[in-house]
């Protein structure tokens, strides 16, 4: 009977092989271009500019990140090249710190510390409203306080690199994902 | 016997040595679960945990590469091409790591610049490796993919498992090369590396260990070419079939498109298939010859990784795979529990299974039976379970209050700390970590000391094995 012979296995295997790395190909063409900056689910880095909420939207029944007016960060307007810089500088603080070994972004990472998809828009902040939560989580980056039962390690950052990092936080808090992390800060605020 | 079979030993040794460490920082990392302010700021988790996740990819690539070089020679009928050049790579790999690990320890993190990711610490999960680093692996990489493509050329015999390991060596190198990108576009930065991650670890590692399993039955077994051939093409078929798109599952939430919910989903739903096969498989040879073999540990261990990677990777994997519940699963101690179990099912039995093997071929006396390695695959295996049990059950509190219910926020986050569930969870991993470990100790014993040990305890199965 043919299935008794190998190579009948084997052209199953390559048409499969084929077939399916085909339409990955496809596929990520045309997610690169949905997840570039600008594109349709990540915003330009110049989104550090303005207010940035998460709500519920009913068509789509998930959670979507709302790009608001102006709220400035650090009282400074940056402009796209600006912003772009600094968030590339916020990506260099992140590796370097290896902060994705403890923390997730989108939920990737190590799990031992909380998700930072959504930090900027954390309740925790509420406090700081505006303008001022920029310098407040800056100040908490270079000065981790304890808060309940874990403590973040003092991993030595400087201004430049704190704002660096608040600025990635932002931006990234602007990004959609689908809905994740369903009905964050929700409870909080009820 | 074959140099190249000597060089096996030695890339077996090194990985029984980096299993070792990982089982150690692997414990040092589940005490900060329990004591959360331990060795803060002398030595913080994400230096536990960076040595823990890499040790655990070396070690397991040391013993692929152990496990082909000990079977290429058998199979091409010759000694392996280059096999000068693979001896020298050995030593610059072990050097590398260790370099690597001591910087790690003693340095730990560097500033936010280009020398930090060349020398440092690249931040970037599983690759945290600097690209020094990177491309010295990359270079013992394709030393060891020409090793085996030199091989099948100068050699008269074309198996089908050897052009598949050739044509698996292709993607397994060149997807390695996403180990040194710095994207600033998170998204972007994550898509990739799961290319990385996913490809490696849930389509080209299966392939590889799926040949050198192949490999392993036909010297265990005896069971003929032929079917384990037609078995080989077939897991490759479903695993590429189903894991290529299945990579979906890690683009439901990373900024990517909405239709990866339902290609994710569906896919990775199907990527249990191929490992059921395997337990088909596995039963039936087995079964066939009434659970007897000369080398009865390696048959365990064989039957260890069947079930394993099915229920480990497949069943655990299958859990929490669907978007609706990968919602509130992802990126939990849930996640730790299905990685833990999955590596070990997939890969780790299979490495100690050839580990077996290979100390059968080379000792003087194969007296390989007794009762340390029964012990150790006790201790081992329950150890496994229960750091998985208390992982999950840690994992899916975490995924119903943290996430479902608190909304995933850092009070959401801290609230979970004090969860009777989740703080019983992390102290039961922490404990079956401790059994695990003395697991590890007694496997290294049996390793060390068999054919060394009295003659009698040794000598009988080989009698019932030769009747």
């Amino acid at each position: 009977m043919y299935t008794r012979d190998p190579a009948f296995w084997r052209a199953g295997a390559i048409a499969s092989t084929l077939f399916m790395s085909a339409v990955l190909l496809i596929l990520t063409v045309n997610s690169l271009d949905a997840i570039t900056p600008g594109g349709s689910h990540v915003p330009l880095y110049d989104v550090i500019n303005h207010q940035i909420s998460y709500a519920y939207d009913s068509a789509r029944g998930e959670y979507v990140p709302k790009i608001g007016g102006r709220e400035l960060l650090f009282n400074h307007q940056y402009s796209e090249a600006e912003a772009k810089a600094l968030i590339a500088k916020g990506k260099m603080v992140i590796q370097s710190r290896a902060c994705m070994d403890c923390h997730t972004f989108f939920g990737n990472g190590a799990y031992y510390a909380p998700d930072l998809t959504r930090a900027w828009i954390d309740p925790v902040w509420d406090e700081y409203p505006g303008t001022k939560r920029g310098d407040a989580m800056a100040a908490f980056l270079m000065h981790p306080f304890r808060l309940g039962y874990h403590e973040m390690p003092n991993l030595h950052l400087n201004r430049a690199e704190a704002d660096a990092a608040v600025a990635y936080l932002k931006w990234m808090s602007a990004v959609d994902t689908n809905g994740f992390p369903n009905g964050f800060g929700v409870a909080q605020a009820k | 016997m074959y140099r190249s079979q000597r060089l096996a030993l030695k890339y077996l040794a090194a990985a029984m040595v980096l299993f070792g460490l990982m089982v150690v920082f692997g414990i040092l990392a589940s005490i900060y679960y329990v004591h959360p302010t331990f060795l803060l700021n002398t030595f913080n988790f994400n230096t536990a945990k960076i040595l823990h996740i890499n040790t655990l990819i070396i070690w397991h690539l040391m013993g692929f590469f152990g496990a082909v070089y000990w079977f290429l020679p058998g199979e091409t009928g010759r000694e392996v091409e280059g096999i000068a050049l693979a001896e020298i790579m050995f030593w610059i790999f072990c050097a590398a790591v260790a370099i690597v690990a001591a910087v790690f320890i003693l340095v730990q993190y560097g500033a936010s610049d280009e020398f930090s990711l060349w020398f440092i610490n690249q931040g970037r999960k599983y690759v945290e490796a600097p690209r020094w680093a990177a491309i010295g692996i990359l270079a013992v990489a394709t030393v060891f993919g020409y090793n085996v493509v030199a091989s099948a050329v100068k050699s008269t015999r074309r198996s089908g498992i050897l052009m598949v390991l050739i044509l698996d060596l292709v993607p397994l190198v060149v997807l390695y090369l996403d180990a040194f990108p710095a994207m600033t576009d998170m998204s972007k930065d994550l898509f990739w590396w799961w290319w990385l991650v996913h490809l490696w670890v849930e389509a080209t590692w299966e392939i590889l260990i799926g040949c050198i399993m192949a490999w392993a039955l036909m010297e265990l077994l005896g069971t003929s070419r032929r079917v384990v051939e037609s078995w080989l093409y077939v897991e490759v078929a479903l695993v590429l079939g189903t894991g290529i798109l299945g990579l979906g599952h890690h683009y439901f939430w990373i900024g990517t498109p909405g239709y990866w919910l339902g290609i994710g989903g569906f896919f990775s739903a199907l990527e249990p298939l191929p490992l059921l096969g395997m337990v088909i498989h596995a039963i039936y040879d087995s079964g066939t010859r009434h659970l007897r073999a000369g080398n009865r540990p390696a048959l365990y261990w064989t039957l260890a990784e069947a079930f394993g990677n099915f229920i480990g990777a497949g069943v655990w994997g299958f859990m929490m795979t669907l978007p609706q519940i990968n919602l509130y699963s992802h990126g939990t101690q849930w996640t730790a529990s299905h990685g833990h179990f999955a590596f070990w099912g997939a890969y780790s039995c299979g490495v100690i299974a050839v580990l077996y093997l290979a100390v059968g071929g080379s000792r003087e006396r194969k007296a390989l039976d007794g009762r340390a390695w029964k012990w150790s695959f006790a201790m081992l295996n329950l150890g496994m379970l229960g750091m998985v049990g208390g992982l999950l059950v840690a994992g899916m509190d975490q995924a119903f209050f943290e996430r479902a219910l608190g909304g995933s926020t850092w009070g959401a986050f801290i609230a979970l700390q004090h969860r009777p569930w989740y703080v019983e969870g992390v102290w039961t991993r922490m404990g079956f970590g401790v059994l695990f470990a003395a697991g590890y100790a007694m496997l290294m014993y049996d390793l060390l000391t068999i054919g060394k040990r009295r003659r009698g305890e040794a000598e009988e199965p080989l009698k019932e094995a030769a009747a």
